[in-house]
Protein backbone atom coordinates (compact mmCIF):
# COMPACT_ATOMS: atom_id res chain seq x y z
CA UNK A 1 0.00 0.00 0.00
CA UNK A 2 2.76 2.28 0.60
CA UNK A 3 4.82 1.41 -2.00
CA UNK A 4 1.37 1.46 -4.47
CA UNK A 5 1.68 5.44 -2.81
CA UNK A 6 5.34 6.14 -2.93
CA UNK A 7 4.35 4.82 -6.81
CA UNK A 8 2.24 8.02 -7.06
CA UNK A 9 -1.16 6.96 -7.53
CA UNK A 10 -3.76 7.88 -4.69
CA UNK A 11 -4.66 5.18 -2.39
CA UNK A 12 -7.13 4.45 0.55
CA UNK A 13 -6.54 1.75 3.10
CA UNK A 14 -9.66 0.42 4.49
CA UNK A 15 -9.12 -1.92 7.25
CA UNK A 16 -10.19 -2.64 11.16
CA UNK A 17 -7.40 -2.11 13.13
CA UNK A 18 -6.54 1.21 12.25
CA UNK A 19 -3.55 1.72 15.19
CA UNK A 20 -1.51 -0.86 12.46
CA UNK A 21 -2.76 0.89 9.43
CA UNK A 22 -1.40 3.94 10.91
CA UNK A 23 1.86 2.34 12.13
CA UNK A 24 2.45 0.66 8.78
CA UNK A 25 2.28 4.32 7.04
CA UNK A 26 -1.14 4.76 5.34
CA UNK A 27 -2.28 8.23 4.51
CA UNK A 28 -5.86 7.94 3.60
CA UNK A 29 -7.61 5.42 6.25
CA UNK A 30 -11.38 4.02 6.27
CA UNK A 31 -12.06 2.31 9.24
CA UNK A 32 -13.68 -1.51 8.67
CA UNK A 33 -16.56 -3.17 10.16
CA UNK A 34 -14.76 -6.25 11.76
CA UNK A 35 -11.51 -8.46 11.02
CA UNK A 36 -12.73 -11.19 9.07
CA UNK A 37 -15.56 -8.97 7.47
CA UNK A 38 -14.04 -5.76 6.88
CA UNK A 39 -16.97 -4.72 4.63
CA UNK A 40 -19.84 -6.78 5.67
CA UNK A 41 -21.30 -7.52 8.15
CA UNK A 42 -23.28 -10.89 8.71
CA UNK A 43 -25.60 -10.22 11.09
CA UNK A 44 -27.02 -8.02 9.46
CA UNK A 45 -29.80 -8.36 6.43
CA UNK A 46 -28.83 -8.74 3.25
CA UNK A 47 -30.14 -5.57 2.24
CA UNK A 48 -28.16 -3.76 5.18
CA UNK A 49 -24.98 -5.34 4.33
CA UNK A 50 -25.02 -4.05 1.09
CA UNK A 51 -25.85 -0.73 2.54
CA UNK A 52 -23.02 -1.10 5.02
CA UNK A 53 -20.67 -2.18 2.16
CA UNK A 54 -22.27 0.27 -0.04
CA UNK A 55 -21.21 3.29 2.48
CA UNK A 56 -17.78 2.02 3.22
CA UNK A 57 -17.15 2.20 -0.50
CA UNK A 58 -18.46 5.42 -0.90
CA UNK A 59 -16.30 7.10 1.85
CA UNK A 60 -13.44 5.68 0.61
CA UNK A 61 -13.68 6.93 -2.62
CA UNK A 62 -14.34 10.57 -1.05
CA UNK A 63 -10.73 10.04 0.72
CA UNK A 64 -9.40 9.31 -2.43
CA UNK A 65 -10.84 12.40 -3.70
CA UNK A 66 -9.95 14.52 -0.30
CA UNK A 67 -6.46 17.18 -0.58
CA UNK A 68 -4.68 15.18 2.87
CA UNK A 69 -1.48 16.12 4.46
CA UNK A 70 -0.55 14.02 6.82
CA UNK A 71 -2.35 10.68 7.59
CA UNK A 72 -6.10 11.27 8.17
CA UNK A 73 -9.08 8.73 9.43
CA UNK A 74 -11.68 9.03 7.73
CA UNK A 75 -14.70 8.40 10.06
CA UNK A 76 -17.43 10.22 8.77
CA UNK B 1 8.85 -15.37 48.97
CA UNK B 2 8.84 -15.02 45.15
CA UNK B 3 7.47 -12.57 42.90
CA UNK B 4 3.78 -12.94 41.25
CA UNK B 5 3.89 -12.39 37.92
CA UNK B 6 0.45 -12.30 35.69
CA UNK B 7 1.22 -13.74 32.09
CA UNK B 8 -1.18 -12.65 29.22
CA UNK B 9 -1.60 -14.76 26.20
CA UNK B 10 -4.57 -14.98 23.51
CA UNK B 11 -6.72 -17.75 22.63
CA UNK B 12 -4.31 -19.77 20.42
CA UNK B 13 -1.88 -20.45 22.98
CA UNK B 14 -4.30 -20.74 25.85
CA UNK B 15 -5.32 -23.78 23.67
CA UNK B 16 -8.92 -22.06 23.47
CA UNK B 17 -9.02 -22.33 19.34
CA UNK B 18 -7.58 -20.84 16.06
CA UNK B 19 -9.14 -18.05 14.07
CA UNK B 20 -12.54 -19.44 15.17
CA UNK B 21 -11.85 -17.96 18.37
CA UNK B 22 -10.54 -15.11 17.67
CA UNK B 23 -13.76 -13.29 19.21
CA UNK B 24 -12.81 -14.55 22.19
CA UNK B 25 -13.44 -12.40 25.54
CA UNK B 26 -10.78 -11.67 28.13
CA UNK B 27 -10.77 -14.28 30.97
CA UNK B 28 -8.67 -14.89 33.71
CA UNK B 29 -7.37 -18.32 35.13
CA UNK B 30 -5.08 -19.20 37.86
CA UNK B 31 -1.89 -20.39 37.63
CA UNK B 32 0.00 -21.05 34.15
CA UNK B 33 -1.66 -21.91 31.18
CA UNK B 34 0.15 -22.74 27.71
CA UNK B 35 3.51 -21.36 27.38
CA UNK B 36 3.39 -20.06 30.80
CA UNK B 37 4.60 -23.31 31.80
CA UNK B 38 7.90 -22.96 30.00
CA UNK B 39 8.38 -19.44 31.56
CA UNK B 40 7.24 -20.26 34.53
CA UNK B 41 10.46 -23.04 34.33
CA UNK B 42 12.36 -20.32 33.22
CA UNK B 43 11.76 -18.12 36.35
CA UNK B 44 13.29 -20.87 38.16
CA UNK B 45 11.21 -20.23 41.54
CA UNK B 46 12.25 -16.64 41.73
CA UNK B 47 8.84 -15.54 40.49
CA UNK B 48 6.00 -17.44 39.87
CA UNK B 49 3.27 -16.68 37.67
CA UNK B 50 -0.01 -16.75 39.80
CA UNK B 51 -2.32 -15.88 36.98
CA UNK B 52 -3.33 -16.21 33.32
CA UNK B 53 -5.48 -13.55 31.28
CA UNK B 54 -6.10 -14.37 28.09
CA UNK B 55 -7.75 -12.81 25.04
CA UNK B 56 -8.96 -13.22 22.05
CA UNK B 57 -6.95 -11.19 19.32
CA UNK B 58 -9.64 -10.15 17.01
CA UNK B 59 -12.01 -9.43 20.38
CA UNK B 60 -9.10 -7.43 21.08
CA UNK B 61 -8.47 -6.05 17.96
CA UNK B 62 -12.32 -5.21 17.66
CA UNK B 63 -12.50 -3.87 21.14
CA UNK B 64 -9.59 -2.26 22.44
CA UNK B 65 -11.08 -0.14 24.83
CA UNK B 66 -13.27 -2.26 26.76
CA UNK B 67 -10.77 -5.04 26.34
CA UNK B 68 -7.74 -3.08 27.79
CA UNK B 69 -9.86 -2.09 30.51
CA UNK B 70 -11.48 -5.60 31.88
CA UNK B 71 -7.83 -7.35 31.25
CA UNK B 72 -6.69 -4.29 33.62
CA UNK B 73 -8.80 -4.94 36.26
CA UNK B 74 -8.53 -9.14 35.84
CA UNK B 75 -4.52 -8.47 36.14
CA UNK B 76 -4.85 -5.94 39.28
CA UNK B 77 -7.06 -8.56 41.04
CA UNK B 78 -4.14 -11.17 41.12
CA UNK B 79 -1.72 -8.25 42.71
CA UNK B 80 1.29 -8.90 40.48
CA UNK B 81 4.67 -7.76 40.73
CA UNK B 82 4.98 -7.84 37.28
CA UNK B 83 3.50 -8.69 34.34
CA UNK B 84 4.72 -11.04 30.72
CA UNK B 85 3.06 -10.70 27.74
CA UNK B 86 3.40 -13.61 25.18
CA UNK B 87 5.89 -14.12 23.02
CA UNK B 88 3.47 -13.17 20.34
CA UNK B 89 6.42 -13.53 17.60
CA UNK B 90 5.13 -12.03 14.04
CA UNK B 91 1.25 -12.59 14.85
CA UNK B 92 0.44 -8.60 14.68
CA UNK B 93 -2.98 -8.64 16.12
CA UNK B 94 -1.42 -10.42 19.24
CA UNK B 95 1.96 -8.27 19.61
CA UNK B 96 -0.80 -5.16 18.93
CA UNK B 97 -2.79 -6.91 21.85
CA UNK B 98 0.31 -7.60 24.26
CA UNK B 99 1.34 -4.36 23.72
CA UNK B 100 -0.96 -2.39 24.25
CA UNK B 101 -2.01 -4.33 27.43
CA UNK B 102 1.65 -4.19 28.71
CA UNK B 103 1.59 -0.27 27.70
CA UNK B 104 -1.58 -0.17 30.05
CA UNK B 105 -0.30 -1.94 32.88
CA UNK B 106 3.02 -0.46 32.95
CA UNK B 107 0.47 3.65 33.38
CA UNK B 108 -1.28 2.05 35.94
CA UNK B 109 -0.23 -0.34 37.84
CA UNK B 110 3.31 0.92 37.90
CA UNK B 111 4.86 -2.42 38.03
CA UNK B 112 7.94 -4.15 34.92
CA UNK B 113 6.09 -5.31 32.08
CA UNK B 114 7.62 -7.70 29.33
CA UNK B 115 6.99 -8.81 26.33
CA UNK B 116 8.09 -11.15 23.58
CA UNK B 117 7.86 -10.10 19.67
CA UNK B 118 9.83 -10.66 16.41
CA UNK B 119 10.93 -6.89 15.20
CA UNK B 120 8.80 -6.48 12.04
CA UNK B 121 5.61 -7.51 14.40
CA UNK B 122 3.18 -3.89 14.39
CA UNK B 123 3.22 -4.34 18.02
CA UNK B 124 6.92 -3.35 18.28
CA UNK B 125 6.76 -0.13 16.66
CA UNK B 126 3.46 0.72 18.99
CA UNK B 127 4.91 0.11 22.12
CA UNK B 128 8.67 -0.74 22.51
CA UNK B 129 8.78 2.73 24.17
CA UNK B 130 6.29 1.53 26.57
CA UNK B 131 7.79 -1.84 27.34
CA UNK B 132 10.45 -4.04 26.99
CA UNK B 133 10.24 -6.32 24.52
CA UNK B 134 12.62 -9.27 23.82
CA UNK B 135 13.47 -9.96 20.61
CA UNK B 136 12.14 -13.49 19.20
CA UNK B 137 12.38 -15.11 16.33
CA UNK B 138 9.14 -15.28 13.97
CA UNK B 139 7.62 -18.33 14.66
CA UNK B 140 6.34 -20.44 18.14
CA UNK B 141 9.86 -22.94 17.07
CA UNK B 142 11.82 -19.94 18.57
CA UNK B 143 9.47 -20.24 21.91
CA UNK B 144 12.63 -22.13 24.15
CA UNK B 145 14.85 -18.78 23.25
CA UNK B 146 12.13 -15.93 23.65
CA UNK B 147 10.88 -17.49 27.10
CA UNK B 148 14.18 -16.99 28.37
CA UNK B 149 15.06 -14.23 27.32
CA UNK B 150 12.26 -12.61 28.76
CA UNK B 151 12.00 -14.65 31.96
CA UNK B 152 15.62 -13.35 32.51
CA UNK B 153 14.86 -9.46 32.11
CA UNK B 154 12.07 -9.37 34.33
CA UNK B 155 13.50 -11.13 37.21
CA UNK B 156 16.21 -8.49 36.67
CA UNK B 157 13.74 -5.71 36.64
CA UNK B 158 12.05 -7.42 39.67
CA UNK B 159 15.09 -7.28 41.48
CA UNK B 160 16.00 -3.56 40.07
CA UNK B 161 18.91 -4.41 38.42
CA UNK B 162 20.27 -1.81 36.25
CA UNK B 163 19.31 -3.19 32.73
CA UNK B 164 21.55 -3.25 29.80
CA UNK B 165 21.98 -2.11 26.22
CA UNK B 166 19.39 -3.60 24.15
CA UNK B 167 22.03 -5.62 21.98
CA UNK B 168 23.40 -7.38 26.14
CA UNK B 169 19.98 -8.39 27.01
CA UNK B 170 18.26 -9.10 24.04
CA UNK B 171 15.00 -6.64 23.97
CA UNK B 172 14.48 -4.03 20.85
CA UNK B 173 15.57 -0.54 21.18
CA UNK B 174 13.11 1.36 23.62
CA UNK B 175 14.69 4.81 22.10
CA UNK B 176 15.65 5.83 25.49
CA UNK B 177 19.19 7.46 26.20
CA UNK B 178 21.45 7.08 28.98
CA UNK B 179 24.73 9.02 30.06
CA UNK B 180 27.67 7.07 30.51
CA UNK B 181 31.31 8.49 30.73
CA UNK B 182 33.64 7.06 28.46
CA UNK B 183 37.69 7.44 28.69
CA UNK B 184 37.66 9.21 25.43
CA UNK B 185 36.00 12.64 24.64
CA UNK B 186 33.68 12.45 21.92
CA UNK B 187 35.44 14.21 19.60
CA UNK B 188 38.12 11.46 19.70
CA UNK B 189 35.64 8.63 19.37
CA UNK B 190 34.10 10.47 16.21
CA UNK B 191 37.65 10.78 14.93
CA UNK B 192 37.94 7.22 15.31
CA UNK B 193 34.67 6.58 14.16
CA UNK B 194 35.38 8.66 10.40
CA UNK B 195 39.30 6.78 10.18
CA UNK B 196 37.28 3.54 10.39
CA UNK B 197 34.68 4.71 8.15
CA UNK B 198 37.30 5.69 5.59
CA UNK B 199 39.16 2.89 5.93
CA UNK B 200 36.10 0.70 5.00
CA UNK B 201 35.98 -1.02 8.40
CA UNK B 202 33.03 -1.85 10.56
CA UNK B 203 32.52 1.13 12.96
CA UNK B 204 29.56 1.38 15.59
CA UNK B 205 27.44 4.82 15.78
CA UNK B 206 26.68 6.01 19.31
CA UNK B 207 23.58 7.94 17.90
CA UNK B 208 21.73 5.87 14.85
CA UNK B 209 19.53 7.88 12.84
CA UNK B 210 15.58 6.89 13.26
CA UNK B 211 14.25 5.62 10.09
CA UNK B 212 11.23 7.16 9.42
CA UNK B 213 9.82 4.95 6.19
CA UNK B 214 6.89 7.59 5.45
CA UNK B 215 5.85 8.29 2.26
CA UNK B 216 3.67 11.79 1.51
CA UNK B 217 0.00 11.49 0.09
CA UNK B 218 -0.15 12.07 -3.08
CA UNK B 219 -2.68 14.20 -4.56
CA UNK B 220 -6.67 13.62 -4.47
CA UNK B 221 -8.77 12.16 -7.22
CA UNK B 222 -9.84 15.54 -8.99
CA UNK B 223 -12.29 14.04 -11.04
CA UNK B 224 -13.62 10.47 -9.61
CA UNK B 225 -16.30 10.34 -12.61
CA UNK B 226 -13.34 10.06 -14.80
CA UNK B 227 -11.19 7.94 -12.87
CA UNK B 228 -10.08 4.11 -13.17
CA UNK B 229 -10.47 2.47 -10.14
CA UNK B 230 -8.33 -0.88 -8.84
CA UNK B 231 -8.87 -3.19 -5.92
CA UNK B 232 -5.85 -4.51 -4.10
CA UNK B 233 -6.64 -6.89 -1.01
CA UNK B 234 -4.01 -8.63 1.87
CA UNK B 235 -7.23 -10.32 2.87
CA UNK B 236 -5.69 -13.53 0.19
CA UNK B 237 -9.57 -13.53 -1.95
CA UNK B 238 -8.41 -15.36 -4.68
CA UNK B 239 -10.35 -17.18 -7.70
CA UNK B 240 -11.84 -20.92 -6.08
CA UNK B 241 -9.14 -23.06 -5.53
CA UNK B 242 -6.26 -20.63 -5.29
CA UNK B 243 -4.53 -21.38 -8.99
CA UNK B 244 -1.46 -19.41 -8.09
CA UNK B 245 -0.96 -21.24 -4.07
CA UNK B 246 -0.62 -18.36 -2.19
CA UNK B 247 0.35 -19.45 0.94
CA UNK B 248 -1.74 -19.04 3.93
CA UNK B 249 0.64 -17.42 5.78
CA UNK B 250 4.02 -15.71 5.05
CA UNK B 251 3.06 -15.45 1.79
CA UNK B 252 5.86 -15.50 -0.33
CA UNK B 253 3.71 -13.76 -3.83
CA UNK B 254 0.95 -12.17 -4.69
CA UNK B 255 -1.78 -13.00 -7.73
CA UNK B 256 -3.34 -10.99 -10.18
CA UNK B 257 -6.62 -11.77 -11.65
CA UNK B 258 -9.20 -10.45 -13.98
CA UNK B 259 -12.11 -9.00 -13.07
CA UNK B 260 -13.84 -8.68 -16.58
CA UNK B 261 -17.31 -9.73 -16.42
CA UNK B 262 -17.20 -10.54 -12.75
CA UNK B 263 -19.88 -8.68 -11.62
CA UNK B 264 -19.96 -10.18 -8.21
CA UNK B 265 -17.17 -11.55 -6.20
CA UNK B 266 -19.29 -14.63 -4.83
CA UNK B 267 -18.53 -17.69 -3.02
CA UNK B 268 -19.31 -19.55 -6.29
CA UNK B 269 -15.85 -18.11 -7.56
CA UNK B 270 -13.81 -16.48 -5.07
CA UNK B 271 -12.54 -17.85 -1.37
CA UNK B 272 -9.78 -16.60 0.43
CA UNK B 273 -6.71 -18.09 1.18
CA UNK B 274 -5.85 -16.28 4.14
CA UNK B 275 -4.61 -18.06 7.60
CA UNK B 276 -4.53 -15.60 9.82
CA UNK B 277 -8.39 -15.42 10.60
CA UNK B 278 -11.68 -17.02 10.32
CA UNK B 279 -12.23 -17.38 7.16
CA UNK B 280 -16.49 -18.62 7.10
CA UNK B 281 -17.65 -14.74 6.72
CA UNK B 282 -15.16 -14.01 3.63
CA UNK B 283 -15.95 -17.80 2.34
CA UNK B 284 -19.70 -17.04 2.51
CA UNK B 285 -19.41 -14.12 1.21
CA UNK B 286 -16.05 -12.44 -0.72
CA UNK B 287 -17.36 -9.46 -1.61
CA UNK B 288 -16.88 -8.38 2.34
CA UNK B 289 -13.19 -8.51 1.65
CA UNK B 290 -12.82 -7.35 -2.17
CA UNK B 291 -15.98 -5.53 -2.69
CA UNK B 292 -16.53 -6.44 -6.37
CA UNK B 293 -20.10 -6.27 -6.28
CA UNK B 294 -20.61 -2.66 -5.00
CA UNK B 295 -17.90 -1.51 -6.93
CA UNK B 296 -19.93 -2.39 -10.42
CA UNK B 297 -23.02 -1.05 -9.11
CA UNK B 298 -21.06 2.16 -7.98
CA UNK B 299 -18.98 1.91 -11.77
CA UNK B 300 -23.24 1.48 -13.25
CA UNK B 301 -23.99 4.40 -10.81
CA UNK B 302 -21.10 6.96 -12.72
CA UNK B 303 -19.42 7.37 -9.49
CA UNK B 304 -16.04 6.44 -11.13
CA UNK B 305 -15.49 5.78 -14.62
CA UNK B 306 -14.37 2.38 -14.79
CA UNK B 307 -13.45 -0.64 -12.03
CA UNK B 308 -9.88 -1.94 -13.16
CA UNK B 309 -10.08 -5.18 -15.26
CA UNK B 310 -7.84 -6.91 -13.05
CA UNK B 311 -6.92 -7.02 -9.06
CA UNK B 312 -4.18 -7.96 -6.92
CA UNK B 313 -4.28 -10.25 -3.94
CA UNK B 314 -1.95 -11.76 -1.28
CA UNK B 315 -1.99 -12.78 2.43
CA UNK B 316 -1.44 -10.23 5.06
CA UNK B 317 -0.25 -12.75 7.26
CA UNK B 318 3.02 -12.95 8.94
CA UNK B 319 4.40 -11.79 5.49
CA UNK B 320 7.33 -10.13 5.42
CA UNK B 321 7.81 -6.24 5.00
CA UNK B 322 10.81 -7.08 2.46
CA UNK B 323 8.18 -9.46 0.72
CA UNK B 324 5.23 -6.95 0.69
CA UNK B 325 7.42 -4.25 -0.30
CA UNK B 326 8.59 -6.04 -3.45
CA UNK B 327 4.62 -6.63 -4.18
CA UNK B 328 3.82 -3.43 -4.08
CA UNK B 329 6.15 -1.85 -6.05
CA UNK B 330 5.72 -4.83 -8.96
CA UNK B 331 1.89 -4.08 -8.26
CA UNK B 332 2.13 0.00 -8.78
CA UNK B 333 4.08 -0.50 -12.02
CA UNK B 334 1.35 -2.64 -13.55
CA UNK B 335 -1.09 -0.45 -12.54
CA UNK B 336 0.40 2.56 -14.07
CA UNK B 337 0.93 1.13 -16.73
CA UNK B 338 -2.55 -0.01 -17.18
CA UNK B 339 -3.67 3.81 -15.78
CA UNK B 340 -5.10 3.33 -13.12
CA UNK B 341 -5.86 6.66 -11.28
CA UNK B 342 -6.61 5.42 -7.85
CA UNK B 343 -6.77 2.24 -5.64
CA UNK B 344 -8.57 1.06 -3.22
CA UNK B 345 -6.48 -1.54 -0.30
CA UNK B 346 -8.39 -3.69 2.02
CA UNK B 347 -7.25 -5.98 4.71
CA UNK B 348 -8.52 -8.08 7.15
Amino acid sequence: MKEIERGGIPVVHVCTIVPISQTVGANRIVPAVAIPHPLGDPTRTREEELQIRRNLVLKALKALGTEVHEQTVFTD
Amino acid sequence: MSYRIVHYINQFFAGIGGEEKADYKPEARDGVVGPGQALNAALKGRAEIVGTVICGDSYFAENMAKASAEILEMIRKFSPDAVVAGPAFNAGRYGTASGAVLDLVAKELQIPVVGGMYPENPGVELYRKSAYIVRTSDSARGMGAAVQGMASLVLKLLDGEEIGTPEEEGYIERGLRKNVFLDKVGGERAAEMLAKKLRGEPFKTEYPMPVFDRVAPNPPVRDMKNAVVALVTSGGIVPKGNPDHIEASSATHYGEYSLVGVMTADADHYETAHGGYDPTYANKDPNRVLPVDVMRELEKEGVFRKLHEKYYATVGNGTSVGNTKRFGEEIVGKLKKDGVDAVIVTST
